[in-house]
């Protein structure tokens, strides 16, 4: 038990040690180290536990054949159209929507679709586009919305294309 | 702000769920957590790595970087940040635009800001243990490959 928790932290605890070492070579880049990653922590646990919560329910309450109807590779303009709006209404850094991913493809959900979620998630949600307006001025982000709506499709048609001559395998 | 609608959306779905079924709701927090907890190590060293990134390479160094007539070199220094770090976005959009103020031309703000969020290298682990390591690498590298057309195209137009 106390061996697998070392052994499945190990990487953190190496880097958590290098932080350390660094705080006695060079202190303030150290604490500056240190106090960078306490932020990313604090960020990650506001947004993480009801994403993870979110993920249980979804798992709990949506069958594989509501999700295939919806969102598989059958569900055409109106699957696209959902993976879109779940990723723009999405919260969180791009490594956050990974497990939401995982769940979707083993509920059945088609891999174009998954990746228009992955995208959409990781540009076009709609909080970080209001500010980017507010930041960098409407101009900028509405030609980055343009091209990135355009990016995330064309990558999701290529990545979808890519998996479907591959055995699907079944987790 | 964009937190605080999730927990109220969380909490909602929650409260309605165990309305309908105890055993059910239950069952998905079980879920939840072991989802968390079995992705937490991975997470955590993840932050730890950006942590002692971006201490090194600070938002003052970015903006020097990427200042005024860095060209095509500064593209390249774009691509290479935005990939390889994880800034949020509350931060990452006050920085691009103090680099635009600061001389960088709108083609670099572009590829640090489409790179940042489409392409992770700290991450790639993550990312491969869901979607198997081909499939990882392949979306990453079709991410880069289009945040550098498409910043060249918008330095370009704009």
């Amino acid at each position: 038990m106390m061996k697998t928790l070392l052994q499945r932290y190990r990487m953190f605890l190496l880097l958590f040690a290098v932080n350390i070492a660094l705080l006695f070579l060079q202190p303030s880049t150290g604490w500056k180290a240190l106090s960078l990653t306490g932020d990313n922590v604090m960020e990650m646990l506001s947004f993480l536990p009801p994403i993870f919560v979110l993920l249980g329910l979804l798992d709990v309450w949506v069958d594989r054949e509501t999700m295939m109807k919806y969102m598989g590779d059958r569900s055409g303009m109106r699957g696209m159209l959902l993976a879109f709006l779940l990723g723009s209404a999405a919260a969180g850094p791009l490594y956050a929507a990974f497990p939401m991913a995982g769940v979707m493809m083993r509920k059945g959900a088609g891999m174009l679709n998954v990746f228009i979620f992955i995208g959409a998630w990781s540009t076009t949600k709609i909080p970080l586009i209001m500010f980017e307006t507010a930041t960098l001025g409407f101009r900028f982000m509405i030609m980055r919305l343009l091209f990135n709506m355009a990016g995330i499709i064309l990558i999701a048609v290529i990545l979808a294309r890519d998996t479907s001559s591959m055995p699907t395998q079944a987790d | 702000m964009s937190a605080s609608v999730l927990y109220v959306v969380t909490i909602l779905l929650l409260a309605f769920s165990y309305a309908r079924n105890r055993e059910k709701t239950v069952q998905a927090l079980k879920k939840a957590w072991k989802s968390f907890e079995g992705i937490l190590p991975q997470f955590l060293a993840i932050l730890m790595l950006v942590g002692l990134m971006l201490a090194v390479v600070d938002a003052s160094v970015i903006s020097r970087l990427l200042g005024s007539e860095s060209g095509v070199m500064g593209m390249a220094i774009a691509a290479a940040i935005g990939s390889v770090t994880l800034i949020p976005g509350f931060i990452a959009f006050p920085l691009a635009a103090s680099l635009l103020a600061a001389g960088a031309g709108y083609g670099q703000t572009a590829m640090f800001l489409t790179t940042l969020m489409m392409v992770g290298v700290v991450t790639l682990p993550l990312e491969t243990t869901y979607f198997g390591r081909r499939l990882a690498l392949k979306r990453n590298l079709l991410a880069f490959l289009y945040a550098v057309v498409s910043s060249f195209l918008l330095g370009a137009l704009l």
